[in-house]
């Protein structure tokens, strides 16, 4: 038995929640969770507010590890705060109490967070909305000689998404950074509310538009686990091919973009024209450069053609002559090791405690890929292997995207020989008040969709938790002590997402 | 890196050709932006990206525009980092209301004569969020647009299209 399972009434589990279980507690198992999150046992996977009660998904630390929500109603609208016992909690609770009107007691960082006070309502997801935040915000206070702050944002400079950055220097060393987001915050979760599964679908493929298609699949399977639905074989095997090409397409957009933030142009000029091939190869199997709605609940929605199998071929001759050269020509530049090696060190203590993950976890060392560990079909029938590195700097980040690259190389390969005939969609059938939970390993970490259904089968409340609400954070943590200009190769090598984490 | 250079040279560029537009298209595209406007901009453009709460989707499509086979500059057209140096405004998303004053103040800092290019359904019409309780909506409900290139998100192709319509006077 697990410590998980030893801890909580599995017999009294919801009975329509699945795969993992969702158990209503108490506040006192509330707080022994939350306590077992902080004293790094345990890791958080999410914390959201779903009407007058709060969930909190986590993974125990067996291998592989089990899966639950515990669920708590909220007393007065307040319920004890989990950040105040592990910091990884206190930006969700933030997010959450903003959304939901629920009052996390005990929470140490009143400030608002995804609310600036500009909607004209506070508590969008609540059933009475409350009175907006205020539009002032405090930054941290910082105190020393010599300190000056940089703010920048939320337009960058460069073509990426808005947030806002206030760093504090000391001469050209970076002595604090500290993020200010929600910015893009669409409302994602309360246009959800209410939706057909299949206007949902559409609505979480644009969670986050570079990760369209983990997106698109989590709320998917979620979907499916809620109807208690399969897709059919062929579909599985397409949904998994559209992965690993957004998987490729973005390692190899950002490694070419983090050699470009050391002004080293040639190798992002390349891996920039490898990019738009999978692009277009994309476009040729599916019809769309992204592949937006091509994955739905039930399957996919356009089946791979002979023309789109030999574009893949084509691609896959490109790939192969081109990524080692590249991956060498990265290796032997000095001047760019230089830039990256021991640049933005992310220590493995701080990935393991903020269940961090994708690129950023495993090059600290947090060996955890969610196609190996919480297994979905096809990665259970497909050979892969993660890289893992304790080195945490920019360089690890880097390496640990090429093998990603060259492990989506291989498992095209394999799905392009095993990929099963057949039907490529089965309708879903909503099952009311179904509740369903998926993890699906995006390029950038683990995305977790979690949705329960109301009684007319129509999505009652959806909660899209990005992999970047656990990276934004050490982020902050990996740039201390660097300087100012190598914050843009930092971030880059993280690659978190805005929109994805503002909602 | 040598055998790079040297293939690279050997090798035909891998740049696409520019996009033809047709009578039809053309007249499709111009008449979403005023002809004088045209005739100021002359043949040169420097364009200010601004993510007004956009899903990161055009982001990536716009980013491509500068990539070897879309290679935007041969154009005379080029993406700059500050809205002070810019002549046109590509706005993506469905301006959040988070947005709304950065990208007003973003407006404001640009001088003029400047143009307003709203990219992608959400900035065109609100998209899929245009219902939202953080969205004010389309990008010319806050700013005056002279440009629009639907598309959730445009392709670089329909992008390119569209950008040298600003340039045909």
């Amino acid at each position: 038995m697990t410590p998980l399972a030893d801890l909580i009434d599995l017999a009294h589990a919801a009975p329509n929640h699945a795969p993992w279980p969702r158990v209503d507690v108490d506040s006192a198992v509330w707080l022994t969770v939350a306590a077992r999150l902080g004293d790094g046992g345990w890791t958080l996977l999410g914390l959201w507010a779903d009407g007058g009660r709060v969930h909190m998904a986590l993974a125990d630390d067996n291998a592989p590890p089990a899966v639950a929500v515990v669920s708590l109603a909220a007393e007065n609208g307040a319920y004890p705060s989990v950040g105040r016992l592990h910091p990884a909690a206190l930006r969700p609770e933030r997010a959450l109490r903003d959304l939901s009107g629920l009052h996390p007691t005990g929470l140490p960082d009143p400030r608002p967070w995804l609310d600036h006070g500009a909607w004209g309502i506070g508590a969008p997801l609540a059933a009475s909305t409350q009175e907006p935040a205020p539009t002032d915000y405090d930054f941290l206070p910082v105190e020393g000689e010599d300190l000056h702050e940089i703010p920048v944002g939320p337009v960058h400079a460069g073509i990426i998404e808005p947030g806002h950055f206030r760093f504090t220097v000391d001469g050209e060393t970076v002595v604090r950074l500290e993020q200010r987001l929600g910015y893009t915050h669409k409302g994602l979760e309360s246009l959800l509310a209410g939706s057909t599964l299949e206007h949902a679908a559409r609505l979480a493929g644009r969670a986050s538009g570079d990760a369209t298609v983990a997106y698109a699949l989590a709320f998917a399977r979620a979907a499916e686990a809620a109807c208690t639905a399969t897709p059919p074989p062929r579909a599985v095997w397409l949904r998994a091919l559209m992965a690993e090409l957004e998987r490729m397409a973005n390692h190899l957009g950002d490694i070419g973009a983090i050699c470009n933030d050391a002004a080293f142009a040639l190798i992002h000029a390349h891996f920039g024209v490898l990019r738009e091939r999978v692009l277009r190869a994309a476009a040729v199997c599916f019809g769309h450069r992204l592949m937006m709605d091509r994955v739905v609940p039930g399957g996919v929605a356009v089946d791979l053609g002979a023309d789109g199998v030999a574009a893949l071929h084509d691609l896959m001759r490109e790939i192969r002559h081109r990524l080692p050269q590249l991956a060498e020509l990265y290796d032997k530049t000095a001047s760019l090791q230089d830039r990256t090696v021991r640049t933005g060190f992310l220590s493995p203590a701080l990935a393991r405690r903020f269940g961090c993950g994708g690129h950023v976890g495993r090059a600290s060392g947090r060996d955890f890929d969610a196609r190996r560990d919480l297994p979905y079909p096809p990665y259970d029938q497909l050979r892969f292997t993660t890289a893992l590195r304790t080195d945490g700097d920019v360089n690890a980040r880097v390496w640990v995207r090429m093998h990603e690259v060259d492990q989506s190389y291989s498992l095209i390969e394999q799905i392009l020989t095993g990929l099963p005939a057949g039907a490529i969609h089965a309708p879903v059938a909503p099952v009311a008040n179904g509740e369903g939970m998926a993890m699906v390993e995006s390029f950038r970490g683990d995305v977790l969709a979690w949705l329960r259904l109301d009684a007319a089968g129509h999505v009652a409340r959806c909660h899209l938790r990005d992999p970047s609400w656990f990276q934004w954070p050490l982020l902050e943590a990996a740039i201390e002590g660097n300087i100012v200009a190598d914050f843009p190769l930092c971030n880059k090598s993280f690659n978190c997402s805005y929109s994805g984490h503002d909602l | 890196m040598r055998k790079i250079l040297l293939e690279s040279l050997l090798r035909r560029p891998v740049t696409d050709a520019p996009p033809k537009l047709d009578d039809a298209e053309l007249a499709a595209l111009a008449a979403r932006i005023d002809v004088a406007a045209r005739h100021r901009l002359g043949r040169s453009l420097a364009i200010r990206e601004v993510d007004a709460g956009s899903c990161n989707g055009c982001e990536l499509e716009i980013n491509a525009l500068q990539n070897a086979v879309y290679d935007l500059e041969r154009f005379g057209l080029r993406f700059v980092a500050s809205p002070r140096h810019a002549d046109v405004l590509l706005v993506t998303g469905p301006v959040t209301k988070n947005m709304r004053t950065a990208l007003e103040r973003t407006y404001e800092a640009t001088p003029a004569p400047k143009w307003v290019v709203a990219v992608g359904d959400c900035a065109v019409s609100g998209g899929l969020f245009a219902n939202s309780y953080a969205c004010v909506g389309p990008v010319s409900a806050v700013l005056p647009v002279a440009l629009v290139i639907p598309g959730c998100p445009p392709s670089p192709h329909e992008l390119l299209k569209g950008l040298l319509t600003l340039l045909l006077g």
